[in-house]
């Protein structure tokens, strides 16, 4: 909190100094027992542009990045909108426990960073971040990141493979803990807007039940990932005396 | 880190120059406003209205670890937060309590305006989750006193257990149910906790009238403050 407030003052008294571009090194692990998270997309934009927004509702390509894993739609809008990205840093799915570590190059005006990927077996969970103001000052940063609902498909937790937007189901358990033959465990999202996933329901049956999900194997708690983003500054030597 | 110290000694020698200054122009330079924005992200758990109270040091609304008060108990066990409220003005240090003007559905968001006259405002909220028994969302003491006009504050608050009421589940304890509120006998374990969650009828509770679509996990609200012209 007081880190945070004082965060924001630095930040308003280097404004006056010329912005550079910027290279991030960036790394993000799983924190998750046995959810896989799909390619993700990492960007950098400005204050203008997002990936997503909590309490708000989800993008036609946010729904497809966060019910089938897609984020060329996602991807295209960012760029489209001046941001600098890159995607599948991880060359495929990033296991629990995995990490990748990557550079992201980013323009000056572009000082907010967010990312997103689909979290598998969900139904249209992701884990996510909605702009970070980027770090200006030399140093190591870590966040923790939450997995969120993009509210657009009912949590049924049928390993169906509906993967497209709009088709109910779960597309695929890359870690094949999951049964099958679940009834499914509820209607309707009850809240339309990206909200905090409500995590795994579950059961302790593989070949029935309400889900096809097991309860003791695929729930989380937030947070689901580290991020870490370690600014390399342009200026090695002098650095203390710049504020 | 010299450069930051450096910084936080101009930053204080600023500050108290400016408060000074302040105190001899006119009260009003103190004067505070903040628009306190409560979004609910949780899936099925609307808020009862949400008490905000503008403070200085030393007031606390709640405290983990520490035993609810009854005003917290009633806000939390029923929705209600007349009680809390009524505590809140009863204290000296409080600059301004409001309560929301109804319930924030999930996917909602309301804005409470506090106003206080100090340069040196802290925030506390609460709100309870209908859906539970004795569960309320909460921030506890966030200072204020760095954000200038205009600026804002983003924080997510998380979901805490009063510990006032034993967590049945069932519908006749459960306000979103149809259930009782305030029931004044303290039957859990009388101290403030972080929630453990919704245990739920899917999940084998067998007293819960709850499924599982009303679970959560924290945080269970987004909190932007906003100082504002007062």
């Amino acid at each position: 909190m007081k880190k945070h407030l004082t965060a924001l003052a630095i930040v308003s008294s280097l404004s006056a100094a010329p912005a550079m571009a910027q290279d991030l090194d960036i790394k993000i692990t799983n924190l998750t027992n046995a959810i896989y998270f799909t390619p993700f997309l990492v960007a950098a934009h400005d204050k203008h542009s997002r990936l997503f927004m909590e309490g708000s509702a989800a993008s036609s390509n946010l729904q497809a990045m966060a019910e089938g894993g897609n984020i060329a739609g996602l991807s295209t809008d960012i760029q489209a909108m001046g941001g600098n990205v890159v995607e599948n840093p991880a060359a495929g799915l990033l296991a629990p426990g995995g990490s990748t570590r990557f550079i992201l190059m980013s323009n000056k005006d572009n000082r907010h960073l967010s990312l997103t990927a689909m979290m598998l077996p969900t139904n249209d969970g992701f884990v996510g971040v909605d702009s970070i103001k980027i770090p200006k000052k030399r140093g190591v940063y870590t966040y923790y990141l939450k997995a969120y609902d993009a509210g657009t498909e009912a949590n049924d937790e049928l390993l169906t493979g509906g993967g497209a937007p709009g088709m109910a189901g779960i597309p695929a358990d890359p870690g094949g803990y999951a049964g099958m033959g679940g009834s499914g465990v509820t209607g309707a999202d009850h809240n339309s807007m990206i909200h905090i996933h409500r995590g795994t329901q579950g059961d302790n049956d593989p070949a029935g039940g309400i889900s096809d999900l097991d309860s003791g194997v695929h729930q989380w708690d937030n947070p689901v990932a580290k991020l870490v983003i370690t600014v390399m500054g342009k200026h090695k030597k002098h650095d203390d005396d710049d504020d | 880190m010299k450069g930051s110290i450096k910084f936080g000694i101009i930053a204080a020698t600023l500050a108290s120059t400016l408060l000074l200054q302040g105190c001899n122009d006119d009260d009003n330079n103190m004067q505070r406003s903040f628009n306190v924005e409560v979004t609910n992200l949780s899936h099925q758990q609307p808020f009862a209205p949400v008490a905000a109270v503008l403070h200085t040091s030393g007031y606390t609304g709640f405290s983990r670890g520490s035993m609810a008060s009854n005003g917290l108990e009633l806000l939390a066990e029923s929705g209600d937060p007349g009680g809390f409220i009524a505590e809140a003005d009863s204290d000296n240090r409080v600059l301004n309590s409001v309560s929301g003007t109804g319930m924030i559905t999930p996917g909602g968001t309301e804005t409470i305006i506090v106003q206080g006259n100090s340069s040196q405002p802290r925030l506390s909220l609460a709100g309870m989750l209908v859906n539970t028994n004795d569960g309320f969302v909460g921030l506890s003491d966030v200072d204020l006193s760095g954000l200038n006009i205009g600026e804002s504050l983003q924080l997510h608050a998380r979901v805490y257990d009063a510990g006032t009421e034993a967590n049945t589940e069932a519908a006749t304890d459960v306000p979103g149910q149809g259930g009782e509120g305030i029931n004044a006998a303290r039957d859990d374990r009388n101290f403030i906790a972080v929630h453990p969650g919704i245990v739920s009828m899917d999940d084998g509770l067998t007293s819960s009238a709850l499924d599982a679509s009303f679970r959560f996990d924290n945080p269970a609200a987004r909190i932007i403050i906003t100082r504002t012209q007062p």
